[in-house]
């Protein structure tokens, strides 16, 4: 089936089989591999991007119900320069093996941008779709907070 | 893990979709959040699937005459973020999963895959809400209690839509509230606990309690019901009341590696007892 | 320049992760390139009758299925393990099993085919004619009379029985004792989880005949040298394995796996590239998993808390096969640490590895440490309610005193440095002890159930002189390669066996360089994970990298600077006696004339011309280094947390942390405390959340994560760290493990504070993981006045 969408601002038409999950169609279509696959229960949010505004896990979307969507990855998160977000998990060592490094910082950008005034509870509430085995998540609840402040700043 | 093949239709309307579903003997599937992660995992082999995702008339909250009505294509974030939705329903949307699952997940495939440890059965059938269900003989309402029928199983016939679903509107007499005790793992509900009361002072002038997580499918709870109905609902009369829910679990309470039956049988009146607290505080 | 040691630099390797340019194995396409799935054992224990592939043949898209009898035509051998205890039965480990399956997840045939979807299309048609039998479950089990049988050969499911320690001694403790405690427990099976699932991608060239693999290792250089000698036969000069960048490991990502001579046997025989990536529940039930001890052990103490001696017997549960190191890390890894930080004079230990129906068992975070320092801080714990002393109180009055360092314990090591009243001292002060049990008696008078919990713990980590492996069985030694080269242009290419999959070598290694020559960090690279650069390595796991690894750099560092000096002597018409290489300035000078002196760019590029060299000296600027280490260094930690249980449920909530650690030196305090505060999550997972649930059949139960519960975001407060520093004496960098220390010490820190919170119910014991059911069902026993 043919499918037609945008990711990251470029428009691409592909043939797929029905049952393309949207990041094996990111990942081995369009070669934009930053979108991890950490599970197969759609428990460690490793494959997280943003589809029309909202983020979602592409291992639990189909490809044919993306048709139409606007998509961001990783890849297309930084504008020349680093996004806050990346620069904060950057700052305060939010990351170490890197694998769930892509979701969780597209996870928490729609926290931030979706969230006023969080305190580190709702950050961590938030965050409870992206698992990391590495960092104990307290330098990523810390990036969070940096990243707000920034973002709120940015307005 | 990969689902397997199946052939791929998507509908406009209810109307093309209930005929696209006889025509192929298909599926439906609506945001994908319980029937994907089964087919990956290729428990679920639907050889083929009408996707209802795009039938715009299915999306949305509206009110009037003193109900809510909820397309089943809402999404779980949709629904928290409402505002005008009774505090059991907000809570628990925001409960479910986790902000991405709840971007995709919808509450008809929700309550249509009616797995007993999702959270919203129990709401719905606390709220006493209607279900709107349309077939290839018309539309039929089904109230929740009497969806929910076993272990993954409903109402809903084969050939049956989930097309809305009506529930009670915010009153200022009435509050509401659904208490959860998360499995750690997959943070779905171990026991969950709904309660809508309606109060006249300190006293409870209507009751409607449903308890969901441990048995195979959620419930209403009349004993609990019974026991605070024209009472004055102090902290004694609450726990009093919590404790009558075991009379309503049925035989049918689960175990697994997370939490034994007896466990579960034993946070049943501790959640109703939270829900309770909360739904009186609220009202 | 210089002093980049010690500062919080952040990573450099930060930016492709942070943008989804990280080089994991799965993110590999090459030209032509098939598929690989594994068809896997459903069944615990079962008989093979009779494959049929022949459905799954004649799928479109599928190029071959494989089974055991292929390898067996080919010669490929079986999977080795390489750490020899005396009288070890070894069973027979091959890539695809023959006539049994062994463990669910076991592994049957293989498929080929053009596109990953198609692969598992092909594994869900293949038809195996399995005649279910009797699984060995539960390591003490496992070993009774009448229990089915996981190898022929291997009696009583008992591989090895392995003792350590001065038994008369011990015998001597326990008979003079005022006081044993007892204690029964069972460190739970783990599975390790790494986010990034196993994968290896493989081509073989034709034209020169060399094979290259890409695989998720923590040790790429030791897989080579196994596969070159046991399994794939190809020699080691014509292999070429690369371990980009791996996204965890925490020591399931060490042993050598049946998936990594598969993968380039699969592509030599269809002549293709070859790709396999592991599903999360694929790796669940074929990763090696961590822990599984049945531990009976025993605490010996005076009446005045002096412990006199410590016995335990342990059945180590390994799984349905030996993997590479397993049975290292429940006897040498495991016995030897029995001392804690404390002076015992009486300590012995016995182990029975044991062989059951479930998937191997290795190094998982800590790998026998972790289940030392449990069996110790919970008798410890126990002794100190029994005794009615404070279990900060119990524990300072045997610490080993600062003054008898270096330490020999009568368990075969000698601790190199340590101050551990120096660390209670500051991780009392950090956490408000005190007032934490004021705080605690007003929340019990108010019928709270609140508890502080305390363990102090040791590592023995940067495993060990490589004589030291040989006499305790291990195949290999634990020696580190290190070469520094400095090229002409003055930039310097530091090549390290040791691995990063998460740790940030490619940061702390090149401050650590940079120091040594004073260059800029910006001029030193570091090179890790691909055995055409990397020549010779033994890989990072043990919390090894910085003091074993690294050495290695700074004593090749050390080579180069000798060799600048002399050149620059030559060039200067000095003494070589009378220069000094000045790491502020990066020059050699002469003593007393600083003006006269060469800067490390001249020296680089005099070092390549060749134009004038001191007599005897060859040209070019590079050295190699093996170095071994002469002892393990001995971090150490006390950590104390404050925990709530809801009485209604039996949840936990941690309510503080306080983690303190005394590593020696620190090169990236950032890096350091980032090491501590994931290791802390992982051990708090273990005690609270975390099990690999086998039922009695054998079924993995928690396979997926929807029943394997991993720690997340919103179970934890903001942890608090803090640092003694007691450098190790024996290493050039003063530095000791930190990789593992977190993990150890928050297992049995949470453990005593649940326990400490449920003590005035009279609970003294509960197996972990502290589910909130069992700490539910215990509340209920006592109330109800049962036992």
């Amino acid at each position: 089936m043919q499918v037609s969408l945008t990711v990251n601002g470029k428009n691409y038409r592909r043939d797929v089989e029905p049952r393309t999950l949207l990041v094996d169609f990111l990942r081995d279509h369009l070669n934009l591999t930053g979108t991890n696959i950490g599970c197969d229960t759609s428990q460690c949010g490793s494959c997280t991007i943003h589809m029309n505004g909202e983020a979602v896990k592409s291992c639990t979307v189909l490809t044919v119900q993306a048709d139409g969507a606007d998509l961001r990855t990783i890849e297309g998160l930084a504008n020349g320069e680093l996004h806050p977000m990346q620069n904060a998990f950057w700052n305060e060592h939010g990351l170490q093996c890197g694998f769930c490094t892509p979701g969780m910082i597209m996870s928490a950008v729609k926290l931030v941008e979706n969230g006023k005034n969080l305190s580190e509870e709702d950050i961590r509430h938030g965050l409870e779709g992206n698992i990391c085995r590495c960092t104990g998540y307290q330098n990523i609840v810390k990036a969070v907070q940096a990243a707000a402040k920034e973002m709120a700043g940015g307005d | 893990m990969y689902p397997p093949k199946f052939d791929y239709y998507r509908a406009g309307s209810v109307q093309e979709a209930l005929t696209l579903r006889k025509q192929h003997n298909a599926k439906f599937l609506a945001g994908g959040h319980s029937l994907l992660p089964a087919m990956k995992l290729r428990l679920n082999d639907p050889g083929a699937l009408v996707d209802i995702g795009r039938i715009d008339a299915l999306k949305g909250i509206s009110e009037g005459n003193g109900t809510v009505t909820i397309g089943a294509l809402t999404t779980h974030t949709m629904v928290h973020a409402a505002g005008n939705l009774p505090d059991i329903l907000t809570d628990a949307a925001g409960w479910i999963g986790d902000p991405m699952v709840r971007n995709r997940g919808t509450v008809g495939g929700n309550i249509a895959h009616a797995d007993p440890a999702s959270d919203l059965p129990t709401v719905f059938v606390a709220l006493r809400a209607r279900f709107h269900l349309a077939g290839p003989g018309g539309s039929r309402v089904v109230e929740a209690d009497r969806f929910f029928t076993g272990l993954f199983e409903t109402a809903l016939g084969e050939d049956e839509l989930v097309t809305a679903i009506e529930v009670p509107a915010r009153s200022n007499q009435t509050g509401s509230a659904y208490a959860k005790l998360f499995n750690p793992a997959s943070r779905y509900a171990i026991v969950g606990a709904g309660a809508v009361l309606t109060m006249a002072g300190n006293e409870c002038t209507a009751a409607s309690v449903a308890i969901g997580g441990l048995t195979s499918f959620s419930r209403r709870a009349p004993s609990v019901e019974a026991a605070l109905v024209g009472r004055k609902l102090d902290d004694a009369a609450l726990e009093a009341a919590a404790a009558q829910v075991a009379n309503d679990l049925g035989d049918d309470v689960m175990g697994d590696i997370h939490a034994s039956a007896d466990y579960r049988r034993s946070m049943a009146p501790v959640f109703v007892r939270r829900a309770l607290a909360q739904a009186r505080s609220r009202a | 320049m210089a002093a980049n040691i010690g500062q919080s630099i952040r990573r450099f390797e930060d930016p492709r992760f942070l943008q989804g340019q990280g080089k994991y194995v799965a993110n590999l396409t090459l030209p032509n390139m098939a598929y690989m799935a594994v068809k896997r054992s459903p069944h615990a224990h079962a008989r093979i009758n009779g494959i049929d592939s022949s459905a799954a043949e004649a799928m479109d898209g599928v190029i071959a299925v494989f089974t055991g009898h292929d390898l067996e035509a080919d010669d490929i051998g079986w999977l080795p393990c390489g750490w020899q205890v005396p009288d070890l039965r070894m069973p027979a480990l091959r890539a695809l099993v023959l006539h049994k399956v062994r463990h669910v997840g076991d592994r049957v045939a293989i498929v080929l085919a053009e596109s990953p979807y198609i692969a598992e299309d092909a594994v869900e048609a293949i038809q195996v004619d399995y005649e279910p039998l009797p699984a060995a479950i539960g390591a003490r089990k496992a070993t009774e009379p009448g229990a089915p049988q996981v190898h022929r050969g291997v009696d009583n499911n008992t591989c090895f029985v392995w003792e350590l320690g001065d038994k008369e001694a011990h015998e001597k403790a326990f008979a003079e004792a005022d006081h044993i405690v007892e204690l029964d427990l069972i460190n739970q099976r783990l599975i390790a989880t790494a986010m990034e699932p196993r994968a290896a991608v493989a081509q073989w060239n034709a034209f020169t005949e060399e094979m290259t693999l890409w695989t998720t290792s923590q040790n790429p250089n030791l897989i080579r040298w196994v596969m070159g000698a046991f399994t794939l036969k190809i020699p080691e000069h014509k292999l070429r394995l690369i371990s980009p960048d791996v996204g965890g490991g925490f020591g399931s990502k060490i042993p050598h796996y049946p998936e990594e001579v598969l993968v380039p046997w699969a592509a030599r025989k269809i002549g293709r590239p070859v790709k396999w990536v592991a599903a999360r529940s694929e790796s669940a039930m074929s990763d090696t998993q961590g822990r599984d001890h049945v531990t009976r052990a025993r605490l010996a103490l005076k009446n005045d808390g002096t412990i006199t001696g410590i016995g335990v017997e342990t059945w180590a549960d390994m799984g349905a096969y030996l993997s590479i190191v397993a049975p290292l890390i429940p006897t040498a890894f495991y016995i030897t640490v029995l001392s804690g930080l404390y002076k015992i004079p009486g300590i012995y230990g016995k182990t029975y590895g044991v062989m059951t129906n479930t998937v191997w068992v290795d190094a998982y975070r800590g790998a026998g440490r972790p289940e030392a320092a449990y069996v110790i801080e919970r008798l410890v714990d126990m002794a100190a309610h029994k005794l009615g002393m404070d279990p900060i109180a119990l524990r300072e009055k045997n610490l080993i005193p600062a003054d008898e360092f270096p330490y020999q314990t009568p368990v075969a090591l000698s601790y190199d440095s340590g101050n551990y009243k120096g660390l209670f001292a500051k991780a009392l002060d950090v956490a408000n002890y005190e007032k934490l049990r004021r705080d605690q008696e007003k929340a019990r008078a108010e019928g709270r159930l609140v508890g502080v919990g305390v363990a102090s713990c040791i590592e023995a980590s940067g495993p060990v002189p490589s004589a030291v492996s040989g006499a305790l069985g291990g195949v290999t030694g634990f020696w580190e390669a290190g070469t520094i080269r400095v090229h002409a242009s003055g930039k310097v290419t530091a090549i390290t066996g040791a691995h990063s999959h998460g740790q940030g070598h490619d940061t702390t290694f090149v401050q650590i360089v940079a120091d040594q020559f004073g260059v800029s960090m910006d001029d030193v690279d570091l090179v890790h994970g691909d055995t055409a650069v990397v020549t010779n390595g033994m890989g990072t796991y043990g919390s090894r990298s910085t003091s074993v690894g690294a050495s290695a750099l700074v004593k090749s560092s050390e080579k180069i600077r000798e060799k600048m000096k002399k050149l620059a002597a030559h060039l200067l018409e000095a003494d070589v006696a009378d220069v000094v290489y000045d790491t502020e300035k990066a020059a050699v000078y002469v003593k007393g004339s600083p003006d006269k002196s060469k800067s490390f760019g001249d020296l680089a590029y005099a070092a390549y011309t060749g134009h004038s060299l001191p007599e005897g000296m060859e040209p070019g600027l590079e050295e190699i280094t093996y170095y071994d280490p002469h002892n393990f260094t001995y971090p150490n930690s006390l950590h104390i947390a404050q925990v709530e249980i809801d009485r209604d449920t039996g949840e936990v909530s941690i309510q503080r942390y306080v983690a303190v650690d005394d590593v020696g030196n620190v090169i990236n305090p950032l890096i350091v405390e980032g090491q501590v505060l994931g290791g802390v999550a992982q051990g708090v997972g273990q005690a609270l959340w975390e099990h690999g649930v086998y039922d009695e059949n054998g079924q993995l139960v928690s396979g997926t994560l929807l029943d394997y519960a991993m720690p997340r975001a919103d179970r934890f407060p903001m942890i608090e760290t803090a640092r003694t520093v007691t450098p190790s004496p024996h290493n050039p960098l003063g530095v000791k493990g930190v990789g593992e220390m977190g993990t150890i010490t928050a297992t049995p820190t949470i453990v005593n504070a649940v326990l400490d919170a449920l003590a005035p119910l009279g609970i003294d014991h509960l197996d972990m993981p502290l589910s909130a059911p069992k700490i539910h069902a215990a509340i209920q026993g006592r109330m109800n006045g049962g036992d």
